[in-house]
């Protein structure tokens, strides 16, 4: 188990330090690091300062190790904008995104799997058919699209929820959570739905695909010949069986859900992370957009490590294989 | 036994006595099997032609400032000129703009964006996976690490930070769904052409002593086609879907030239008060795209690879 | 033994007929098969892969999946039909008086549940009692298979045990609930030869222990050889012989009954020629006209188009052929 815990260790190292050269080389080497790290309005003072902090006038070679050096410390460079280190206004930031894409993640867990596993059980049925027909759709409306007409729908026509911002929140270890209030949560609620739309889908085909898979095997001929009832055969035998690939997919994707938080929160206005790298894109404040892609990077790579870890709970066969290796 | 075989010949062809025409006519008789799909062909077809014809169908050019008159600005669908000369069946914008053409307009960007990326990641992707196929060994293993590297993070995200850097414009916007794609062609291509390398017929143009260019262009790449072409439909949905997304979030086309993505992040202030149709039709629009290649795409799947029919 | 017991029979099937209603036909899976199983007695099916037999155990239980169903006749247990019952009911039975045994050991345990989860379950299914009760019952059911430490393999999974083990977990399970009636389709076949043998002698024990009637689905005359009492011979969906264990080994009467002997390695013959069956089996889709097994049969001739009838011979033996065979074993393949 250890061993398996270090080489994948050594691997998602492996990768952010690839992703490190690439960021550099995308900033230093193709792009113009005086344009991208140092705010058009620095004077000539500012500006020699900097070139000095981030070793622009040194070799490439030795920015890179400066470059390195600085993002081991959580320096990723200055917002322009605000004036402040910008990793520290991402972080402020993660709080409102990860509510968000947690609440979607339920949604498409409790949405998906329980949908698919009709569609599976009774895949020529007429429920079947529009579970599928549905989530077909669902793949195919684009995120935004969606949201707005989400908006259209429950905001401006039936006017029963908000169309946007985050609500009242309330404080929880001193980081404010719109879960916590009713407003809050009410604010939550369609971004959650907008956020969960693709992954439900997604869910309801795999546990869809899964369903019928276990429903074939011999272990669920054996567990109806034992005279177990039917809903214990599909929520006991065949459930936990398909919660295996669901929750692997599930956490892989809850990277691409914040990702995707992007479009969310930009038709939400949800002020999180995703909304803050589109409007520094279109301020031009770099540094953050850097600082972004190496956080989420990071992000990215700690959320596929703890899947590999929940796999091997869930899946006995797994944890005793890698046991042995 | 013999029985048994003649029984199930004779059944297999008075089924579909057709197919044994040719293989394009037999083709053509698989796909026309599903009605739905037919019908997103057609959809599919006459958005095509919409946004060829573009310039000769539509009531008015949308970005000629001179057909413009903003007295005419966020007319309801249905309302006419002040002076009852033209009818603007789906409403105008804020700047007295004639929706319909300006999401026939719109649709051609989107569609040309989309169709274009596709065809150059798709011969990028191409000829890289079957480059790593037929020479295995180290050149794989690195086109592959990268490949699988990429295809870790979300397209939308690798597509953002690439505009964000490169900034907006249509050539930049159809660089970064190359950039996001190539990888999708890549790797399906090495997947199959690691299969046919190991059929006979390659094993006999290489005892031919074929030139490298010529085993790998005449005889492999041909047989790796009908993956791709499914791959590929469904990419040009994704592929307008995600220029939809980034023009939305303003960071794809300029504001000069507008795709459907465009025009409903436009439509978007006004739909809280209620105007929906600046970005509600063009949706619509976008919607049906997506929609109808989608389903082409899956009828393809089908027809094209037995072993996935369902 | 061989002789036919006065005791009411546990199981009495009379003319089942099992079809599948596909797109492309009718396939007539089990299509006239009559048996019976007797208290303490153990049946052997025997017949190639295809032959039905495996359907005829799942029909007994209830388990035929669609687009499968029982089309006729009369499944008769402990004189009740089972084949009007509604689901419900045939489910009460599944597991307590009517057990199954599965081929596939590797298959038949759910890889993510923990043994005693698999276990008690079919106990909680059927009784009610605690589940320390129902835990209590599982350890002493694994103890009489032959499981040393119980305890501890309750708690494990299925993966971290060896396929004779798992067969032995599935028995263990079969008989929790003291079942009158257990179907074991050919549930040695997965295991080494060594194994197969233990498990053999040790379902065969608990058989006669506890007054269980067997039906023993297999392949392999070999195994029917040392276990059954009574042998009942399936071809393309069809029972084409059946009879004492004894009397139909030693003078089989239908041809492919001789086929079948014939072709298994023996001692006795070392040397000689071994038979074979030619051609293959048929699909079951398509079966010729008349007796299914004509178009291999040496014997056959214009009279087998039309549909064998059975006849029942002495000894309870009875056999569907226009051509049986009537003289001993040896004498037909010298």
């Amino acid at each position: 188990m250890l061993v398996y815990l270090l080489r994948r260790l050594g691997q998602s190292l492996f990768v952010v330090a690839a992703m490190a050269v690439l960021v550099f080389v995308g900033v230093y080497a193709i792009g113009n690091p005086i344009d991208i790290m140092i705010s058009p309005d620095a004077d000539q003072a500012e500006m020699e300062a900097a070139i000095a902090r981030l070793g622009l006038d040194k070799p490439l070679w030795e920015q890179f190790f400066i470059f390195v050096g600085n993002a081991l410390q959580g320096d990723l460079g200055k917002s322009f904008v605000y004036s402040t280190d910008a990793v520290s206004i991402i972080l402020a930031k993660l709080p409102a995104t990860m509510e968000l894409a947690m609440l979607a993640l339920v949604f498409a867990v409790f949405i998906g799997v329980p949908l698919g596993m009709i569609a599976g059980l009774r895949p020529h049925s007429l429920a079947g058919k529009s579970i599928m027909a549905g989530s077909i759709l669902g793949f195919s409306l684009p995120n935004f699209w969606q949201g707005m007409m989400l908006i259209l729908l429950f905001a401006v026509l039936l006017k029963w929820l908000p169309s946007g911002g985050r609500g009242e929140t309330a404080e929880l270890f001193g980081i404010p959570f719109s879960f916590l209030t009713l407003d809050g949560l009410s604010h939550m609620l369609l971004p959650a739905i907008n956020l969960a739309l693709f992954k439900t889908s997604l869910v309801i085909r795999l546990a869809r695909a899964g369903t019928r898979e276990a429903a074939l095997q011999d272990y669920v001929k054996f567990a109806r010949a034992k005279g177990l009832s039917s809903q214990r055969i599909v929520l006991v035998h065949i459930a936990k069986n398909i919660m295996i690939p669901v929750v692997t997919i599930l956490g892989l994707e809850l990277g691409s859900m914040i990702a995707f938080a992007v479009v969310t929160e930009s038709v939400f206005a949800w002020p999180g992370m995703g909304k803050l790298l589109i409007d520094s894109i279109n301020l031009l404040d770099r540094p953050v957009v850097v600082a972004y892609l190496m956080l989420t990077v990071f992000m990215f790579i700690i959320i596929n490590f703890i899947v590999d870890m929940l796999y091997c709970v869930l899946d006995p066969r797994v944890r005793l294989s890698e046991a042995k290796a | 036994m013999t029985d048994v075989l003649k029984d199930t010949e004779t059944r297999d062809t008075t089924a579909r006595p057709h197919w044994r025409a040719s293989p394009l006519l037999r083709f053509g008789a698989e796909f026309a099997e599903s009605p739905v799909a037919v019908a997103a062909l057609l959809v599919t077809l006459l958005l095509a032609l919409l946004a060829l014809f573009a310039d000769f169908i539509t009531p008015q050019n949308p970005y000629d400032l001179m057909q413009l008159d903003i007295m005419n600005n966020m007319l309801a669908p249905g309302e006419t000129t002040f002076d009852g000369e033209m009818t603007f069946h789906l409403g105008t914008d804020d700047q007295g703009r004639d929706m319909l053409s300006a999401i026939i307009f719109g649709l051609r960007l989107s569609l040309g964006v989309g169709a274009m990326s596709t065809v150059i990641a798709l011969s990028l992707g191409m000829c890289i996976g079957v480059l790593a196929a037929y020479f295995g060994g180290k050149v794989d293993a690195v086109i592959m690490r990268i490949v699988d590297l990429q295809l870790s993070f979300p397209a939308i995200l690798i597509a953002l930070i690439l505009l964000a850097v490169l900034g907006k414009g249509v050539d930049k916007v159809i660089i970064a769904l190359i950039t996001v794609q190539w990888a999708y062609y890549a790797r399906t291509v090495r997947g199959t052409a690691l299969v046919e390398r190991r059929k006979e017929y390659v094993e006999a143009a290489t005892c031919l002593a074929l030139s490298h260019r010529r085993i790998v262009f005449r005889h492999l790449l041909p047989n790796c086609l009908p993956p791709l072409i499914v791959v590929a439909t469904v990419q040009v949905a994704n592929a307008i879907a995600l220029e939809a997304t980034l023009s939305f979030l303003g960071v794809g086309v300029p504001i000069t030239e507008p795709s459907l993505g465009l025009l409903i992040a436009n439509g978007y202030d006004y739909m809280l008060s209620g105007k929906y149709w600046v970005a509600f039709f063009p949706g619509v629009a976008l919607v049906a795209t997506i929609v109808a290649i989608n389903l082409v795409g899956d009828q393809l799947r089908d027809v094209l690879n037995p072993r996935l029919k369902r | 033994m061989s002789a036919p017991t006065p005791e009411a029979p546990t199981l009495e099937v009379r003319d089942l007929k099992t079809h599948f209603f596909t797109r492309e036909g009718v396939i007539k899976a089990v299509d006239g098969v009559s048996f019976q199983v007797a208290p303490g007695e153990v049946l052997g099916l025997v017949g190639e892969s295809g032959s039905g037999k495996s359907i005829t155990g799942f029909s007994i239980l209830g388990l035929v999946d669609a687009p499968g169903r029982i089309a006729g006749g009369q499944i008769l247990f402990q004189g009740r039909d089972l084949v009007p019952l509604p689901e419900s009911e045939r489910r009460k039975l599944r597991g307590s008086k009517i057990a199954m045994i599965f081929q596939d050991p590797m298959m038949t345990l759910n890889p993510v549940l923990r043994i005693d989860t698999q276990m008690t379950e079919a106990v909680l299914a059927h009784r009610d009692v605690s589940k320390a009760r129902a835990l209590e019952i599982c350890r002493e059911a694994l103890v009489k298979v032959g499981i040393a430490s119980p305890d501890e393999r309750l708690a494990s999974y299925p993966h971290q045990f060896s396929g004779g083990m798992r067969q032995r977990v599935a028995i263990a399970t079969a008989f929790l609930n003291e079942p009158e009636l257990i179907i074991a389709d050919e549930p040695t076949t997965a295991l080494d030869v060594t194994i197969q043998g233990q498990i053999l002698h040790e379902a065969q024990a608990l058989c006669r222990e506890t007054g269980t009637a067997m039906i023993w689905i297999t392949h392999d005359l070999a195994v029917v050889a040392g276990l059954a009492d009574h042998i009942c011979v399936m071809y393309a969906g069809r029972m084409v012989e059946q009879g004492p264990i004894d009397a139909v080994l030693d003078r089989p009467a239908h041809p492919y009954t001789v086929g079948l002997i014939g072709s298994v390695p023996s001692r006795n013959r070392r040397g000689g020629r071994l038979f074979q069956i030619p051609g293959m089996t048929p699909s079951l889709l398509n079966l010729p006209e008349g007796c299914a097994f004509r178009s291999r049969c040496p014997r056959a001739d214009i009279a087998c188009l039309e549909e064998p009838p059975v006849h029942t011979a002495t000894e309870g033996r009875q056999v569907r052929c226009v051509h049986p065979h009537d003289e001993p074993l040896e004498e037909m393949l010298s």
